[in-house]
C-alpha cells in the first residue's frame, strides 16, 4: 500500500547543508498499522510529510496505492489526497470558520459529492452527532480530534496519517481517540500511519519503526 | 455537487464566519463607487437636462450674431425665412452704466435691447409676471434683481441708461442666456429697442453685439440653413448657431468638467483598491493554516485561489452596492454645489447606466486590486498545516503576477479614459500613476536597505529596535510606505493645483494695483476725465489709446477666404481670431504683464518719426501674443493687413510677446509701433485706484452724469464675482476630493494592520524578554516615525511635480510650489501614520505576553 525506497531530505539552511532523512526505506502493507516513533528533531514529520505527498523528497521514491508521488505536480497530488489520504494533526487543524459538520463535509464536497448524509453518519460514529453545529471553538479538544477523525475518514482513505493525535490532550481522552482510530482502521480496512514519541501509544501498533537522527534505527513488528 | 458549487459554498461560509474582517474591504470599494456614482449620475442629469432645454437656452431654432449690426447678407437670409414664414426677433447686446438718481447708485450693466418677441422659445420669469409682456409698452426696464440690491433701488425707481430714462418694472427670476463668468461683468438690463437710439451710447468705439434670433416654420431646417448658409455667413463676420450647435458645445464643456470631477472620484476608487489589496493580505495571513489545510484535504491551489476570489468579489459586490446607494444620495447635493456654473437646471434622478457603470468599476477594480494578494494562495504549502514555522523558501516567479500587474495597469487606462472620455488622457493619467508607484517603490527599497546597512550601532537600542523592524523578514515597509505615500501623493496634487488654480485667479495684486477702468473715452473727453480725476484727488495711469481694427489678410490670404473655408468645416473654434473685432493701441515700450519670446522689439529711437522701419521694410512692425499668433499660424516676418475703419494698413509681425491676462491690466493682443497708428480713430482707457467702496461709488456716478458714455469697470466687484465662481468650482472638487480622503484613511489604517499580528507575537516576546510598555512603545514610534516620514517626503516631492506637470500643460498657468500647505500636509501624514500605527500597536502594549504566547 505504502512503500518508500531511498527517502533522503536535505534542506539548505545558513548556507550549510542539513540532511534531515537519509536512506529511508520501508513499506507498509494494506490494512497496516504503523508507529514512527523518535526524539525530537529525528525527522518524523518530515518523512510523514514525504509519504502523504505534502513535501518532495531530495531523492529516493514513495509509492501510495501504487502511484509513484514524485511524478506527480502539486495540483495532481492534491487531488491524490482527496482521493486516497486523510489526516489527523496534533493541533486539530480543524478550519475555524467552519461548523463540525461542514469541516466533515469539506472533503467530500472537493470531489463534487454530497456529503450530508456521510457526515452525519460519522459524526455520529465518534459521538458528536449533537454537536454538528458547533464551531472548533465551542468544542473541547477531544471533541475537535473526533470530528478531524470524522473529516479524515470522510473519504474511505486509503491510507490514515496521524500526526501526533493525542499530544494536545489529556491522556483519558487521547486514549479514547485512539481507540477509536483503531475500530476505524479495523473497520474500513484504511492503512494507518501513526507519527508520535510516545511509546505506549506507539505500542498499539502492529509495527514500530524508530527513527534517530533521520535513519532507520530499529524496525520491529508487535 | 460540482466544484464549482464547493467554491462557491466555502467562499459564502467564509463570509458568514467573519464579515466584520472584510469590512475594510467593503468600505474601501464603498467610497469610491459613491464618489463614482454621484458624479457619473450627475452627469448624466445634466446632459438630460441640456438636451431638454437647449432648444430653451437659446431662444430660438436659429441665432445669428455679429460685432457689426448685421451685413446685407444675414438680412437676406432673415428676410428670406420671414417671407416663408420665420418669426424674428432682435436683440442688441452691450454694456453701460447704469444710474438711479433717487438712491444716487451706479453700476455698469449688460444691456439688451430687445425688440420683437423675444425669446423665441421658452420665456422670461419676472417679478411681477406682467413685467415682461409690458416691457414694450413703454420706457420700461427688466433687470436682474443684484441691480436693485447693488444700488439700493426698487421696482418703479428711474433708471438712467445713458441720455435715457427708464422706469424699472420688475426684475428678472430666469431668461436664456449665459450665467456665470459674464455675469460677473454686471447684471442684466431688458429695454426695449426703440429707444436704444436715445440712450446715444453705441457711438464710435462702443462694443456691441447684434443679434437676431429665428423661429422657424417646421418646414425650414435649421440644419439645412446652417449647413446652407454658414460659410458664407462666417465669411462676413456673422456667427450662426442652431439649438444642435449650443447643445454639443454645452454637452461637451460641461462633459469636460464632470469627466475631470469624474477622475477626483476614480482616484478614490483606485485608492480604495489599494485598501481592498491590504484587507486581502491581512485577511490570507489569518487564513494561512485553514488554507493549509484545504490543500492538506486535496484542494488544488486554483480551487483555494477561487474561494477567497469569491469571497472578495462578492464583498465587493456588497460594498458597491452600498456605494451606490450612498452616491445617490449625495447627488442630490450636486446641483446645489455647482447651481451657479450652470447654464441649466439640473432634475436630479437616479441613472440606471451611472450606476450600473459604478458597481461594475468597483467590483473589477476590487478583484484586480485583490488578485495581487491573493496569487500567494495557490503556493500556500499543504506542509504548513504540519509544522506552524514552516518558512517557504524564494517565492519563485510567478507568470501570474506580471498577468494581474499588466491587467491591473490596462484597467486603470481603460477606467481613466471611460471617465475622461478620450483614451489619450486616460493613458497620460495611468502612466503618472504608475510612474508615482515607481518611485514610491523605489523609496521604500532604500529605506529597507538603509535601515539594514547605515543604523549607527552607537544610536540608542530602543531606536535601532524600532528602525531595524524596517527591514527585519516579513517586514512590511514597502507596502505601508506605497499605500501612505499614494494616499498623500494624490491629496497632495489635489491641495496643489487646487491652490495655484486659486492664486492665478487672484486678480488684484497688491495694495497699489488700480481697481477701477474707465474706458470709451472719447479723445476730446480725455481732458473732463483727467479734471474729474484730480478733483477727486486721484492719481491715474496714462491713458491708453484704443484702436478697433479688423484683419483684412494675414500672409496674402484674404480673411473671408479663410473664413468660408474654416465655417465649412462647422463652427470653427479656430475661426475667432481671423473674425474678431480687435481692439489694439500703439506703444513705444513693453508693460510689466508682457515678456518678449521671439522677434525683437522696436527701437525707441524709431518712435513718431518713422517713415522707414529698422530694417528697410516700410510697413510699421506689430507685436502679437503667443497664442493668437498660434491661431493665425504667423511668426515674426509675417504680413498682416489690417482693416482700421475702412483703411487698409498692411504691417509686418516684428515680435511675439508672452501676456499674462490675469493681471488687470490694458493688455492687449496686438501691439502696434508707435507712428503707425496715431491718425486712426480711437477711444482711450485710463486705470485709477480708489480704495473705499463708497468713494468708488460716488466717483462713478458723477463721471456717468457727466459722461454717460464712459463706462467704468470696478475690478473689486469683478473679483468678488469671479471668486464666488471659484469657490464654487473649488467646493465641488473638495466635495470630490473628500472621498479620496476618506478612502485614503481606510487605506492607511489597512496598511498598518497587514503587520499587526506579527507585532502583537513580537511584542509578547520582548515583554517575556523583560521590555517595559514605555520601551515599546518607543520602539513602534520610531518605526512609524520613520515609515510616515519617508512616505511623506516622497510623496511631497511627487505631488510638486504632478502639479507643476498639470499646470504646464492642463491648466497652462504658472506654478509656484507652496512650500507651507505641502510641509503641512507632509506632517499631516507623519502624525496620522504614528498615530494610527500606535493605535493599531496598542494590543501589544496592553495584552499580556501570556495571553499572546497561549493564545497562538
Amino acid at each position: 500500500m505504502l512503500r518508500c525506497a531511498s527517502l533522503t531530505k536535505t534542506y539548505a539552511s545558513g548556507g550549510r547543508e542539513l540532511t534531515v532523512l537519509n536512506d529511508i526505506t520501508f513499506s507498509v502493507e494494506p490494512g497496516g498499522f504503523a508507529a514512527i516513533v523518535g526524539p525530537s528533531g529525528s525527522g518524523k514529520t518530515t518523512l510523514l510529510g514525504l509519504l502523504a505527498g505534502l513535501d518532495r523528497p531530495t531523492t529516493g521514491t514513495v509509492h501510495l496505492d501504487g502511484q509513484e508521488l514524485g511524478a506527480l505536480d502539486e495540483d495532481a497530488r492534491a487531488r491524490l489526497r482527496g482521493a486516497k489520504i486523510g489526516f489527523v494533526f496534533q493541533s486539530f487543524q480543524l478550519i475555524p470558520t467552519l461548523t463540525a459538520r461542514e469541516n466533515v463535509q469539506v472533503p467530500l464536497e472537493l470531489r463534487g459529492e454530497n456529503a450530508n448524509g456521510r457526515a452525519t453518519e460519522l459524526l455520529a460514529r465518534v459521538g458528536l452527532a449533537d454537536r454538528a453545529h458547533h464551531y472548533p471553538a465551542q468544542l473541547s479538544g477531544g471533541e475537535q480530534q473526533r470530528v478531524a477523525l470524522a473529516r479524515a475518514f470522510s473519504t474511505r482513505p486509503k491510507v490514515l496519517f496521524a500526526d501526533e493525535p493525542t499530544g494536545n490532550l489529556d491522556a483519558a481522552t487521547g486514549a479514547g481517540i485512539i481507540d477509536l482510530m483503531v475500530e476505524l482502521n479495523r473497520d474500513l480496512g484504511t492503512t494507518l500511519v501513526l507519527v508520535t514519541h510516545d511509546l505506549d501509544l506507539a505500542a498499539r501498533a502492529r509495527r514500530t519503526i524508530r527513527l534517530a537522527d533521520g535513519r532507520i534505527a530499529a524496525d520491529s513488528t508487535a | 455537487m460540482t466544484s464549482l458549487g464547493f467554491v462557491f459554498r466555502m467562499a459564502a461560509r467564509e463570509v458568514r464566519a467573519s464579515p466584520r474582517r472584510l469590512l475594510l474591504l467593503t468600505t474601501s470599494v464603498a467610497v469610491g463607487v459613491a464618489a463614482l456614482v454621484a458624479i457619473n449620475s450627475f452627469t448624466a442629469n445634466l446632459r438630460d437636462s441640456v438636451r431638454r432645454q437647449a432648444r430653451a437656452l437659446l431662444g430660438a431654432d436659429l441665432s445669428l450674431e455679429s460685432r457689426q449690426p448685421l451685413p446685407a447678407s444675414a438680412e437676406r437670409l432673415i428676410d428670406t425665412l420671414a417671407a416663408r414664414g420665420a418669426e424674428t426677433a432682435r436683440v442688441t447686446n452691450f454694456s453701460a452704466m447704469a444710474f438711479v438718481p433717487r438712491t444716487d447708485g451706479t453700476r455698469l450693466v449688460q444691456v439688451a435691447a430687445i425688440r420683437g418677441g423675444y425669446p423665441l422659445y421658452g420665456g422670461v420669469r419676472t417679478e411681477p409676471a406682467a413685467a415682461w409682456p409690458e416691457l414694450q409698452r413703454g420706457r420700461h426696464v427688466v433687470v436682474d434683481p443684484s441691480l436693485l440690491t447693488a444700488l439700493r433701488a426698487r421696482v418703479g425707481d428711474t433708471l438712467a441708461l445713458g441720455e435715457a430714462r427708464f422706469v424699472v418694472s420688475g426684475t428678472v427670476a430666469s431668461a436664456p442666456g449665459n450665467v456665470g463668468l459674464r455675469a460677473a461683468f454686471g447684471p442684466r438690463v431688458f429695454i426695449p429697442a426703440r429707444f436704444l437710439e436715445e440712450t446715444r451710447l453705441l457711438g464710435f468705439g462702443a462694443r456691441a453685439e447684434y443679434e437676431a434670433y429665428l423661429r422657424l416654420p417646421p418646414d425650414v431646417s435649421a440644419q439645412t440653413v446652417a449647413e446652407q448658409r454658414r460659410a458664407g455667413l462666417q465669411a462676413d463676420r456673422v456667427r450662426l448657431r442652431t439649438v444642435a450647435d449650443d447643445r454639443e458645445r454645452l454637452s461637451e464643456t460641461l462633459s469636460r468638467l464632470t469627466g475631470y470631477l469624474g477622475l477626483v472620484a476614480l482616484i478614490a476608487l483606485l485608492l480604495g483598491g489599494i485598501g481592498v489589496a491590504s484587507a486581502v493580505v491581512v485577511f490570507i495571513r489569518q487564513r494561512m493554516e485553514s488554507i493549509a489545510v484545504l490543500r492538506c484535504l486535496g484542494a488544488t491551489g486554483t480551487r483555494v485561489l477561487a474561494v477567497y476570489a469569491v469571497e472578495a468579489a462578492g464583498m465587493a459586490l456588497a460594498g458597491s452596492l452600498a456605494g451606490a446607494a450612498v452616491g445617490v444620495a449625495f447627488q442630490q447635493a450636486l446641483p446645489g454645489l455647482l447651481a451657479d456654473l450652470l447654464p441649466v437646471d439640473v432634475e436630479t434622478s437616479a441613472s440606471w447606466s451611472a450606476i450600473a457603470l459604478g458597481v461594475g468599476m468597483g467590483l473589477w477594480v476590487a478583484l484586480v486590486f485583490a488578485l495581487f494578494p491573493l496569487l500567494s494562495v495557490r503556493r500556500v504549502p499543504p506542509l504548513a498545516a504540519l509544522r506552524r514555522d514552516f518558512e517557504t523558501g524564494p517565492e519563485p516567479r510567478d507568470v501570474w503576477r506580471w498577468v494581474v500587474a499588466a491587467a491591473l495597469g490596462a484597467s486603470t487606462v481603460a477606467l481613466a479614459s471611460i471617465q475622461v472620455g478620450s483614451l489619450r488622457q486616460g493613458s497620460i493619467f495611468a502612466a503618472g500613476m504608475g510612474a508615482a508607484l515607481l518611485v514610491l517603490w523605489a523609496a521604500s527599497w532604500s529605506l529597507v536597505r538603509a535601515a539594514r546597512r547605515w543604523l549607527p550601532p552607537g544610536w540608542p537600542y530602543l531606536w535601532r529596535q524600532g528602525l531595524s523592524n524596517l527591514h527585519r523578514p516579513s517586514n512590511q515597509t514597502v507596502t505601508v510606505v506605497l499605500a501612505i505615500g499614494f494616499g498623500a501623493f494624490l491629496l497632495g496634487t489635489l491641495v496643489l493645483v487646487q491652490l495655484n488654480l486659486l492664486q492665478q485667479l487672484r486678480l488684484t495684486g497688491g495694495p497699489a494695483r488700480p481697481n477701477l477702468v474707465l474706458f470709451d473715452i472719447q479723445p476730446d473727453q480725455l481732458s473732463v476725465v483727467q479734471r474729474e480725476l484730480r478733483d477727486a484727488g486721484l492719481s491715474y495711469s496714462a491713458s491708453v489709446p484704443i484702436v478697433p481694427m479688423r484683419i483684412a489678410s494675414v500672409k496674402g490670404r484674404a480673411v473671408g477666404g479663410i473664413l468660408s473655408d474654416t465655417g465649412a468645416a462647422g463652427a470653427g473654434s479656430g475661426s475667432w481670431a481671423f473674425r474678431r473685432e480687435y481692439r489694439s493701441t500703439y506703444r513705444d515700450s513693453m508693460v510689466a504683464s508682457e515678456r518678449l519670446v521671439a522677434g525683437a522689439w522696436w527701437n525707441e529711437h524709431a518712435r513718431g518719426a518713422r517713415s522707414v522701419g529698422d530694417n528697410g521694410d516700410d510697413r510699421p512692425g506689430i507685436s502679437v501674443e503667443t497664442g493668437l499668433a498660434q491661431e493665425l499660424e504667423v511668426g515674426p516676418g509675417d504680413e498682416v493687413v489690417w482693416d482700421v475703419q475702412g483703411i487698409r494698413i498692411p504691417t509686418r509681425v516684428a515680435s511675439l510677446r508672452e501676456v499674462d491676462w490675469a493681471r488687470f491690466e490694458p493688455n492687449f493682443f496686438v501691439v502696434f509701433e508707435p507712428g503707425s497708428l496715431e491718425g486712426a480713430p480711437h477711444t482711450l482707457v485710463t486705470l485709477t485706484r480708489i480704495d473705499q467702496p463708497s468713494a468708488r461709488g460716488t466717483f462713478q456716478r458723477r463721471l456717468a452724469e457727466r459722461l454717460p458714455n464712459v463706462t467704468t469697470l470696478d475690478l473689486s466687484v469683478v473679483q468678488e464675482a469671479l471668486e464666488r465662481l471659484v469657490d464654487r468650482v473649488v467646493l465641488a472638487i473638495r466635495f470630490m476630493a473628500a472621498f479620496s480622503l476618506a478612502t485614503g484613511t481606510l487605506v492607511l489604517v489597512g496598511a498598518l494592520a497587514t503587520n499587526r499580528f506579527q507585532r502583537i507575537r513580537e511584542g509578547a516576546l520582548l515583554r517575556t524578554l523583560g521590555a517595559t510598555r514605555a520601551q515599546l512603545f518607543r520602539i513602534v514610534l520610531a518605526e512609524y516615525v520613520a515609515l510616515g516620514a519617508m512616505a511623506a517626503v516622497v510623496a511631497a516631492g511627487l505631488s510638486a511635480a504632478a502639479a507643476w506637470a498639470l499646470a504646464r500643460w492642463v491648466f497652462e498657468g504658472r506654478f509656484s510650489p507652496q512650500p507651507v500647505p505641502l510641509a503641512t500636509l507632509a506632517l499631516g501624514v507623519v502624525i496620522l501614520t504614528v498615530v494610527v500605527g500606535l493605535l493599531n500597536s496598542r494590543e501589544v502594549i496592553r495584552r499580556t505576553p501570556l495571553e499572546v504566547l497561549r493564545g497562538e
